[in-house]
């Protein structure tokens, strides 16, 4: 069965943990006991209705101030596929968390409040979706209920974000007019907004086609881990283990490898379930090669007449992300980029993005909490890497504090602008 | 798109993988239940025809069921793995820590206590844990990834950020990371992958007749561990587990399902958790994972 990865973006209050309490309970997805649960803790506390978010508001601080903070995973499945749902917090504060639960996805859902319209954190995660290249987009203008299922309040958010997305990079946005708390449009046809033509939410989940963003035309191979058995029946098998990030391996093919430049061929390739003849991208395998090379983790192979960039010199959109201290130009981080670690230091901040409006503020010399900017890095070793919009993979880095070990910033790489 | 399947355990392996690559010591959580069989196994398949270039620990609270003691020690010979016992007598006995007493008393809380004494020991530096997003929902909330600092805590306020397939386990001395490999498994994506491969598990995830009495609503099994109380009758009835763990506070089902098929038939149309319906110790608390979690537990 295929398995749609989406999340579940928008401001705090929008109605997130609500939509995925909704979608789980109308498609029969809720166990007994999670239902006893949640109703008994919404009796003690005296609500009104059941509160679903208690469903996917798992932590302990959570349930107490009613918001969510971290991201949180729910899996289900219909007849026609199964599901993987990142919940992700709306409040400002917990963006790294949002952005965590994003950059796999399929599929992100931004919910907007119908009374609220377009705010700044439906702007700043559309951009962030945008930025980490999800392919698929659903604008949920959620709380009709409380507009009285107005098509006009509809339309007129819809434009709203319109005018605000033209500037930004998504393909396939759909608009949706829900109530997650009353069940409009979520798993069944909404009565009282006959004026909407379109399908139900999980309609819509069911049936869009997901266009692999796999890249199956550059062969790109991170070396992760190098097989060399130390036993008696396999005394020369040494192979190179890792996760196709891009194209195909095929038995026979003719490889290069990086950074050393030399060339060999594949003489087989091993996966979970034995040898295959070829691998794709997203498998783990083991590729076994014709000559004896020093290879290590770090190197990447590829075909000799399609290589990836290698520089020590990068570009990227940066997503800062450490609460703790902002970007500071010149200092040493640690990048992980595929399976190598590098040290190097962001050299130049070209501008960073007003959030609102899209604008670039240049003159700018650091990144705080949250904020996005271009940034050009310069790193100790080079990089063998391929611009995001290429490949997800061979594209994206983080950046790590050499002294708090913390995860500071999301990197995406980027053609240097001419 | 993939086969949800085989994408699972592709992630699942370049997780072990990549555990292997960058930390000097790592262990594998082994005791005997099906998801760290099914992780064993794909550490197996991760570094084949090498040997798994860790050692497996169980950490034993000495109330067992008989099955799965010979169980484990069959599948750690199969597979060719080196095990490590940690053991909560042993901690008693070293006075770590008191042996739970009372009717109701359990050794699953004490288990953290030789976990992290474990840890210390061997100076592992990333743990294995076959826990999985679905089973629980402060399960759900963490990373594959997830820091503990020196005394063994989980802050899940301070968790690191975890994009696309790029994990940070950078630590200090002391510290150590969980690593979670198949936290997007499912129950049935565990049962998929038993049918899938044949794996053999411990006879007690598959129906048999067992001496069990009612406690709290739950079939709790006879054992030198775990005796009825007075008012509680036992009876003998056709169950099976469906979680496997410390015989004093894993409950069973009524079920008749005899082989992987007709226990993937079972589990697909359950109508209640796996741990809403075998474990006492979720019970304690609306957050009592959480607070487990939080000192040090699995």
């Amino acid at each position: 069965m295929e398995r749609l990865h989406f999340a579940t973006v928008g401001s705090v209050d929008d109605g997130k943990s609500t939509l995925i309490g909704r979608l789980l309970y109308d498609s029969k997805s809720i166990f007994e006991d999670q239902l006893e649960h949640i109703e008994a803790v919404s009796k003690r506390r005296g609500d009104d209705y059941v509160d679903l978010s208690l469903l996917t508001d798992g932590l302990r601080a959570e349930r107490e101030q009613g918001i969510t903070i971290d991201v949180a995973y729910r899996y289900f499945a219909t007849p026609k596929r199964s599901f993987i749902i990142a919940d992700c917090p709306g409040h400002i504060q917990y963006t790294r968390n949002m952005i965590t639960g994003a950059s796999n996805a399929d599929l992100a859902i931004v919910l907007v409040d119908a009374r609220t319209g377009v705010v700044e954190q439906t702007r700043r995660h559309s951009l962030l979706v945008s930025l980490l290249g999800v392919p698929h987009l659903v604008i949920c203008v959620n709380k009709m209920d409380l507009v009285e299922y107005d098509q006009a309040i509809f339309d007129k958010i819809r434009e709203e974000f319109e005018t605000f997305a033209s500037r930004l990079d998504l393909h396939d946005v759909t608009f949706l007019p829900i109530s997650a708390l009353a069940g409009d449009n979520v798993v069944s046809r909404s009565a009282n907004m006959s004026w909407f033509e379109g399908p139900t939410l999980l309609h819509h989940l069911e049936n869009i086609y997901i266009a692999s963003d796999d890249n199956r035309i550059d062969t790109r191979f991170p070396v992760q881990y190098v097989i060399r058995p130390q036993r008696a029946d396999t005394p020369d098998y040494r192979g190179y283990a890792g996760r196709v990030a891009g194209g195909m391996l095929r038995v026979g093919d003719d490889i290069m490898v990086l950074p050393s430049g030399l060339t060999s061929t594949i003489t087989g390739i091993d996966s979970p379930n034995g040898p295959v003849e070829q691998a794709e991208p997203g498998q783990a395998v083991t590729v076994l090669l014709k000559d004896d090379l020093s290879i290590t983790r770090g190197d990447m192979f590829c075909r000799p007449n399609n290589r990836p960039r290698t520089s020590q010199e990068l570009e990227a959109m940066l997503c800062w992300m450490d609460d703790a201290a902002p970007l500071q130009l010149d200092k040493i981080y640690t990048i992980k980029h595929t399976t190598k670690l590098a040290r190097g230091k962001v050299s130049n901040v070209l501008y960073r993005l007003d959030i609102s409006n899209l604008h670039r503020e240049t003159d700018i010399k650091e990144l705080k909490f949250n904020e996005i900017g271009r940034v050009t890095i310069h790193t100790t070793s080079p990089l063998f890497f391929d611009d995001y919009h290429q490949n997800r993979t061979t594209g994206s880095f983080i950046l790590v504090d050499e002294s708090s070990g913390q995860t500071v910033a999301a990197g995406m790489l980027l053609s240097p602008r001419s | 798109m993939k086969s949800a399947l085989r994408s699972l355990i592709d992630e699942s392996v370049t997780i072990i993988r990549e555990v292997a690559a960058e930390f000097e010591r790592p262990a594998m959580l082994f005791s005997g239940g099906k998801d760290s069989v099914v992780m064993l196994h794909l550490a197996v398949r991760a570094f084949s025809p090498a040997r798994v270039p860790f050692p497996v620990m169980h950490i034993d609270t000495g109330h067992n069921f008989a099955e799965v003691i010979e169980f484990r020690d069959r599948a750690v010979r199969d597979l060719d793995v080196q095990l490590i016992i940690g053991s909560v007598q042993a901690s008693i006995d070293a006075g770590r820590m008191q042996d739970a007493t009372g009717p109701r008393a359990s050794r699953n809380p004490l288990q953290t206590v030789t976990l992290l004494d474990s840890i210390k020991e061997y100076k592992f530096d990333a743990v294995f844990g076959g826990a999985r997003r679905d089973e629980e929902r402060a399960r759900a909330k963490e990373r594959v990834y997830s820091h503990r600092d020196a005394f063994g805590q989980w802050d899940p306020k301070t968790q690191r950020p975890e994009l696309w397939g790029i994990y940070n386990g950078r630590h200090k001395p002391g510290e150590h990371f969980r690593i979670f490999p198949i936290s997007n498994w499912t129950e049935l994506d565990i049962w998929q992958f038993v049918a899938d491969y044949n794996i053999d598990l411990p006879s007690i995830y598959y129906a048999h007749r067992r001496q069990v009495f009612r406690r709290d609503n739950m079939w709790m099994a006879v054992s030198p561990f775990l005796q009825p109380e007075e008012g509680e009758t036992v009876s003998e009835e056709l169950v099976r587990f469906r979680t496997v763990g410390d015989a004093t506070c894993t409950a069973a089902i009524e079920s008749s399902a005899a082989s992987i098929e007709q226990v993937i038939a079972e589990t697909s149309v359950a109508r209640i958790t796996e741990r809403g319906a075998t474990r006492a110790d979720d019970r304690i608390s609306e957050a009592g994972m959480e607070d487990r979690k939080r000192t040090g537990y699995f």
